[in-house]
């Protein structure tokens, strides 16, 4: 068992090692990043403001690392995150209660998910273009349900998704820990994790080894598109309303790139759900240091794209066999190592 | 000897190395003027690599290679065309989105004050496929056309660019009796027009039928070049495969053809366009053999037993019941096994340890809610690796950094694991090691003890022998023999592969 602890630990590191140094360096610029206040039985302070802005990167990374391990990619988070926004507002004004809302807005998250699993698994449509249709029309669907306006309301129960608290944590905080945790055991404790593994590595290998690989795919898209319904409830409820034009817009991106910044490989196979997590944080750490730093906003996406061109280099292969070899060479040639870190 | 100058390509001592294999070693190859020249051999001969050579798509390591009796050296395939060497491909290398015209003029195009001129264009593309009779609408889109008729306006194009040689490399593969009919007489055309040319095929029918010499390539190796005239097809199926006729009697043969129940029994099973309808019985405790040249049906039969393809006619069942095996899931619930011929494609999860692609079929079976422990799936692959002496560090090595032999061992010890009764094997020692290869077949023959029923496909024949109680022979994607007891020696199989069409296919 400590083996695997270990594997596990030199897995994440990378993505830790970044994520400390990143805050560190937003503290520099900040003095007060890391300090925390509880009042009326709640925390705040800026550790938890990124816990809590990261809520939605880091459910639609839940389902996009499995959709990724799986050769796959899906583009229409962002949109289903509107749709489901769109759909929750709908049910809510029209009085459907708050379970009953729930549950129609998660129930529409998997049609959306079965509908992209279809075209993947059973029409063998490419996934990039598969989930294009539905990244291009959600939104186009979420304007006809909110009829082109901002669809508000003013359920207690729905707000509360968005902005109470639970044992001092935001709840998109503890929807995400608890949902990522779940996931993530379900994945592992079962055969799952294996399963989807193999079929991503080599679809045609491990359908002739009898894994229902058309089954599992559906799942795997399936499993996004409940993760984006969360999402754009939690969006939602956070504005207490449905903007069918910005509700996770983009946001698929970031999703995508959560998952890359945690070390997934987008060939598929091997998949960390916590470090895709890890990488969401990473993102939502560069956000809000960049806005506390008090730089220009203009550079905030430059400084960002920068910060994460840097990771991604950090990780690449080439550089990993680099440092493997900088570090070999570090006595012979100290002079040299140097020069190549500037 | 024939005067130099008739030929019209002629290369000597051609070598080519690749990085740990030699893919040519020293080999002669001569085509003359207006004749058309097979190249034979099994996959892996040599054949596309001496091709390249001449085409200069491979730069070659040594030889010397003539054009009209001059030293030419292609750097390129362009170089080569130019020269006058023309190739068409299996896979048509032409632009589907193009149209007809466009195609066989891409590149030099007629031109009118500096721009292309259409009309001129398409006049010649229609002046130049009249010459092979093809009466089409050269401004639709090639993609609109069938293989067959693709095939052609390639090679007009190559014959129109090089004219001097024509290399076919299995044109016909994907075309019917008649697209290959109207094929063949394009290409008797061009050889009484002098060309010299080419053809690669695995179909011996067509060898005959239309080649006026054969050379024969093994191992990278020449065996032989023969006027076709005056080499009979079991000759050149010996050649092919490399068994001296006369000493291969089956001494080794474990002639002890298992008299037991029939455990399997299909019936009419087959499936369009893939394997014509055969009857198979397998016993418990024995190992049906199956042979056949490449495209003869012989994975095809396999994957269709299977469920990797469905069958679409016929029946299969074990003890008075029907077996279902419309998909492989279904089929390893009834207790199959099938390790693949492709095993990179087919076979291995490359990025997975041993460890799992040794479990990964047992857990497919048990289903995700059931996973085997950590500790029962190291303690199945510490167990195989043992048993099949998989050679690796330790059993979470990715399975892609494993040998060819040890991927292979590994793939079988996944089906091992879960205790098949019927375990399918096609082309289980390809390239793997002497070492390797001889396990291999030890673990066939204690399988077949243990009361498996094994079906083995392989193009060794001696291996074949070795271990079969029968075998069936394959020929133009059906089954057309069957050897029991004495009959199954390598002359017996080479004999029947080679035996005429018209014997083999008498309802046809």
């Amino acid at each position: 068992m400590t083996s695997t602890l270990k594997a596990y630990a030199i897995r994440l590191f990378p993505q830790v090692a970044a994520l400390v140094v990143i805050l560190l360096m937003v503290s520099f610029a900040f003095p007060d990043f890391f300090r925390l206040e509880m009042q009326n039985g709640r925390l705040y302070g800026s550790l938890i403001d990124i816990l809590n802005r990261g809520a939605p990167v880091a459910l639609l990374a839940i389902g996009m690392t499995v959709v990724i391990a799986t050769k796959g990619i899906d583009l229409s988070v962002g949109a289903v995150m509107a749709i489901c926004g769109a759909v929750a507002a709908a049910c809510i004004t029209s009085g459907y209660g708050l379970v009953g809302t729930l549950l129609v807005t998660l129930g529409t998250g998997i049609l959306c998910g079965l509908w992209n699993g279809v075209l993947v698994a059973v029409l063998d449509i490419q996934p990039i273009i598969a989930t294009l249709v539905l990244m291009v029309a959600g939104r186009g669907i979420a304007q006809l349900i909110t009829e082109g306006a901002i669809l508000t309301f003013n359920d207690p129960g729905l707000i509360f998704i968005g902005s109470g608290s639970l044992l001092g944590l935001p709840m998109p905080v503890v929807i995400w820990l608890v949902f990522g945790l779940v996931v993530s055991l379900v994945v592992r404790r079962t055969a799952l994790g294996m399963l989807i593994e193999a079929l991503g590595v080599n679809r045609r290998a491990s359908m002739l080894s009898g894994v229902s690989t058309g089954v599992l795919l559906i799942a795997a898209y399936v499993l996004c598109g409940l993760c984006a319904a969360i999402a754009g409830i939690i969006a939602a409820a956070d504005i207490r309303g449905a903007d069918a034009n910005n509700a996770g817009l983009w946001l698929e991106l970031d999703a995508i790139l959560a998952v890359v910044v945690g070390g997934n490989s987008l060939l598929g196979g091997r998949f960390s759900i916590a470090a895709s997590l890890l990488g969401a944080l990473i993102i939502q750490s560069v956000n809000t240091g960049i806005l506390l730093s008090g730089f220009p906003p203009e550079f905030n996406l430059i400084i960002k794209a920068a910060i994460i061109v840097l990771i991604l280099v950090i990780q690449s292969p080439r550089a990993q066999s680099a440092f493997v070899f900088l570090s070999r060479s570090q006595g012979a040639a100290p002079a040299k190592t140097e020069e190549e870190a500037k | 000897m024939q005067p130099v100058n008739s030929y019209v390509l002629s290369a000597t001592g051609i070598d080519k190395i690749f990085p740990g294999a030699r893919a040519l070693n020293g080999v002669d190859f001569s085509l003359r003027r207006g004749e058309v020249h097979a190249l034979l051999g099994e996959n892996g001969a040599g054949k596309s690599t001496l091709v390249k050579c001449l085409t200069g798509a491979y730069r070659r390591d040594g030889g010397r290679i003539l054009l009209d009796g001059a030293d030419i050296d292609p750097q390129s395939t362009l170089e080569a065309q130019n020269l006058g060497i023309g190739t068409v491909y299996q896979e048509v290398n032409l632009l589907p989105n193009l149209t007809v015209a466009e195609n066989l003029f891409l590149g030099r195009q007629p031109k009118r004050f500096g721009l292309i001129d259409t009309r001129e264009m398409n006049r010649r593309a229609r002046a130049l496929l009249a010459e092979y009779e093809l009466d089409i609408d050269v401004t639709a889109e090639l993609a609109a056309y069938s293989v067959a008729v693709q095939q052609v306006v390639a090679i007009a194009r190559a014959v129109d660019l090089s004219g001097k040689v024509l290399i076919l490399d299995e044109p016909t593969a994907s075309l019917d009796a008649h697209e290959v009919a109207m094929l063949f007489r394009i290409v008797r055309r061009l050889r009484e027009r002098g060309l010299g040319i080419v053809f690669i095929t695995h179909f011996l029918e067509q060898v005959y039928d239309l080649s006026d010499r054969i050379t024969v390539l093994r191992n990278g190796q020449l065996v032989g070049t023969r006027e076709t005239a005056d080499l009979p097809r079991r000759d050149l199926i010996a050649m092919m495969l490399g068994r001296e006729l006369v000493e291969e009697v089956a001494t080794e043969h474990a002639a002890k053809a298992a008299d037991g129940e029939v455990r399997f029994r299909f019936r009419g099973f087959g499936r369009k366009g893939h394997i014509e309808p055969f009857d198979l019985d397998v016993r418990a405790g024995e190992v049906v053999g199956i042979a056949g040249l490449l495209g003869s049906g012989r994975t095809e039969t396999a994957e269709i037993l299977f469920g990797a393809e469905r069958a679409d006619s016929g029946t299969a069942e074990t003890a008075g019941r029907a077996l279902d095996l419309s998909s492989p899931r279904a089929a390893i619930r009834e207790k199959f096994g099938f390790c693949p011929e492709d095993r990179k494609v087919d076979g291995i999860v490359g990025d997975l340890s041993v460890r799992e692609n040794i479990a990964l079929a047992l857990q497919a079976r048990r289903g995700w809610a059931r996973p085997i422990s950590r500790a029962e799936q190291d303690r199945l692959a510490d167990q195989y690796i043992k048993a099949l002496d998989i050679r690796t560090s330790d059993r979470e090595k990715p399975i892609k950094l494993l040998s060819g032999g040890n991927q292979q061992k590994a793939i079988l010890a996944r089906w091992l694991a879960t205790n098949p009764d019927f375990l399918i094997l096609d082309e289980p020692t390809r390239g793997i090691d002497v070492g390797a290869h001889a396990e291999i077949i030890r673990l066939i023959e204690s399988l077949c003890e243990k009361g498996m029923s094994l079906i083995v496909i392989s193009s060794e024949l001696e291996e074949l022998v070795a271990y079969s109680h029968r075998v069936i022979v394959l020929r133009d994607r059906a089954h057309v023999a069957e050897l029991v007891g004495e009959e199954v020696t390598t002359a017996g199989i080479v004999e029947a592969i080679a035996a005429s069409a018209s014997a083999g296919r008498a309802d046809a």
